[in-house]
């Protein structure tokens, strides 16, 4: 497998948007289309009717999608809520898959001034040992859960991909659909975990303004901009089934960053036609006393805007809805968009083992702490179906 | 006489096939049986073997089991989930289902025809979703499928038979029973199929996505009944226009 450069090397003077040593470039120009794209996205120059024609329409363009997601579609909330619903209810019934994410290690070695995990970041630091993981997961399979997104830090050196790999073959033994949120990997590197078992890969771009993004993200691999926005790409060309797509909204101009992670997916699922498409939709919760005031929040009539033009851009794709968002929050959008609902969660490391012992301290604090039985009820008890498995990994 | 159709050698009086998917696992049994279904398809990819809310154990006994590959992108994964599908206890029949496209779900017929062939040598009952293509159709025959399942419209999009015109030519040029599968919204339209000849209809997200799930698979099951009752008693004659009241060909003399 090829080698990258140490994390070390890379600091707030190295450029953000040059490739390193080591990363693998990908064949043609999606980054730029999807940078122009959120250039020239002018939220300012929709009107109702732009969004009452979105709305009567069956199968969403771009400029559509835009259009849903600009402040003159922020009264129409509900009739996209109405619509986004049917084409839930199309695309996948009522059927609401369950999963939970499985911390496995915290090093990293970036330094993203707004994250938890970073490496200036004074927090108790783990990972486990491969019985260690075997416990963790055996516990987790308890649940019934059938689907499992495994999470580290992003330290190639603490947790390197053979580390991961492992952790995916035990995964394998207990689990039918496996996902990783790791540190983006080059081509052949995602193939190797392919092989272990994983199908899913979700890399958070955070955002896609490349100047914010440099502000942001001022050490380590991940301040290389275009290796980050290419890794679904890369994983595809490993063979790995579905990537998943997110910006941290509220980083930067939400609207513009909503816009762009919409076209990302759709121009890989253009190239890549048989990939499937996730979106997840983390968001920086509005700070007390500021709401009013800042224009990059996202309160939750946004975030549902969001997550509503999602839906109808690309009927098909699953979308997550994070343990960030309160428990009413998320039973209601299970109802109208999302299709995946995590349960049962815990952020730290090795937490689901019942030793009372945290192995490494949290990446960030969850609002809806919701058991497995507790989360699969609500489901029911909305007329909805809990479903654990959703695929059979193939090879 | 009982009007049966054979899939195989396997022969069925009900000509519903229902799809157990996008709706609750507690209602299969009400569905099924408002339906008169004796073929219900499943998601192999669904079947969560041990854990809780297993499809398979709400499925009702006597029902014969038809899994689908769902989730095979190629032949080859087609293959190794219809052959896992064998191994957890459904039987041999298996609906191919290859898709390489996750937008609009259309079937792969190369890749079906493929996978029709090495699975019908292994002794499945094969039943392949695919395009309505005269030409893939023959393949599939030759290749060994027990019936063909083409596409109405694209899955879950219950806009009926956008593909009439090219079904038609599938009853009328294959003699396995074709099966409309996909796209089929209303009871009138699994009527309109069956009016055509078609063996029978498979149905899922018309019936998933209806208020009242049983009672809407009990309107397909009398619309399906009155389309193949209509298609045995021949359909009377539509003409595009009047009849002239003065024949072209009065003129003939003997």
């Amino acid at each position: 497998m090829s080698e990258i450069i140490n994390a070390k090397y890379i600091t707030r003077e190295t450029s953000h948007m040059e490739y390193q040593e080591g990363m693998e470039i990908v064949p043609g120009n999606i980054i730029e289309q999807v940078l122009e794209a959120r250039e020239s996205y002018d939220e300012t120059k929709y009107t109702s009717s732009d969004v009452i024609r979105a709305l009567s329409k069956d199968t969403l363009s771009p400029q559509d999608f835009a259009a849903l997601l600009s402040p003159a579609a922020q009264p129409y909330v509900e009739q996209m809520a109405k619509r986004a619903q049917q084409e839930t209810r199309k695309h996948f019934g009522n059927s609401v898959m369950m999963f939970t994410p499985c911390y496995i290690a915290n090093y990293c070695e970036n330094y993203c001034i707004y994250c938890g995990f970073n490496c200036h970041n004074k927090i108790h630091r783990g990972m486990l040992n491969m019985e260690e993981i075997d416990k963790e997961m055996s516990a987790i399979a308890k649940s019934g859960l059938k689907e499992i997104l495994i999470l580290t830090g992003e330290s190639r050196s603490m947790s390197p991909v053979d580390y991961i790999g492992e952790a995916c073959k035990i995964a394998r033994k207990y689990f039918t659909v496996i996902g990783v949120e790791i540190y983006p990997l080059n081509s052949d590197e995602y193939r190797y975990l392919h092989e272990c078992g994983v199908d899913y890969v979700t890399v958070f771009q955070e955002t896609y303004n490349p100047d914010k993004y440099e502000t942001l993200h001022l050490g380590g691999h991940k301040r290389i901009f275009p290796y980050r926005l290419n890794a679904q790409e890369r994983a595809i060309m490993g063979g790995m089934r579905g990537v998943g797509f997110a910006a941290l909204l509220g980083l930067d101009d939400f609207r513009k960053d909503a816009f762009a992670t919409g076209m990302h997916a759709y121009l890989i699922q253009k190239k890549y036609p048989h990939a499937e498409i996730a979106f997840s939709c983390p968001r920086l919760r509005p700070i007390i006393n500021n709401d009013k005031i800042n224009p990059k929040d996202v309160h939750e009539t946004q975030l549902m805007q969001i997550v509503c033009a999602y839906r109808l851009f690309m009927p098909f794709a699953s979308i997550t809805i994070s343990t960030r968002e309160r428990e009413g929050f998320r039973n209601g959008i299970i109802n109208i968009a999302a299709t995946k609902i995590s349960a049962g969660v815990s952020t730290g490391i090795g937490e689901h083992i019942d030793d009372g012992e945290s192995k490494g301290d949290p990446q960030f604090i969850i609002d809806d702490g919701r058991s497995v039985d507790e989360v699969r009820q609500a489901i029911i008890d909305q007329g909805l179906q809990p479903v654990f498995s959703d695929y059979i990994y193939a090879g | 006489m009982t009007d049966t159709f054979k899939i195989g050698e396997h022969e069925f009086t009900s000509r519903f096939i229902l799809g157990s998917g996008k709706y609750s696992l507690d209602l299969i049994q009400a569905a099924v049986e408002h339906a008169g279904a004796q073929i219900v398809t499943l998601a192999l990819r669904r079947a969560t073997l041990g854990s809780i809310d297993n499809i398979l154990d709400y499925i009702p006994e006597g029902v014969t089991l038809l899994p689908n590959t769902s989730g095979a992108r190629n032949a080859e994964e087609a293959v190794r989930i219809a052959r896992l599908a064998r191994e957890v206890g459904c039987g041999d029949f298996i609906k191919i289902e290859c898709i390489h496209d996750s937008k609009y779900l259309l079937p792969d017929n190369y890749e079906t025809i493929k996978a029709t062939e090495i699975l019908a040598k292994e002794g499945f009952v094969v039943m392949p979703y695919m395009y309505p293509d005269l030409n893939a159709a023959r393949d599939l025959v030759n290749a060994g499928a027990a019936a063909i399942m083409p596409l109405g419209a694209p899955i879950g999009t219950n806009k009926g038979l956008l593909t009439k015109e090219f079904i038609q030519i599938l009853v009328d040029e294959i003699d396995l029973p074709v099966i409309v599968d996909a796209g089929i919204g209303k009871p009138s339209q699994a009527c309109e199929a069956m009016e055509m000849g078609c063996a029978a209809v498979m149905s899922n997200t018309a019936i998933a996505t209806a208020g009242d799930i049983p009672a809407m698979a009990g309107a397909f099951k009398q619309a399906i009944e009155a389309g193949r009752t209509a298609y045995l008693s021949g359909m009377g004659r539509i003409l595009e226009k009047a009849s002239a009241s003065s024949p072209l060909t009065g003129f003939l003399a003997d």
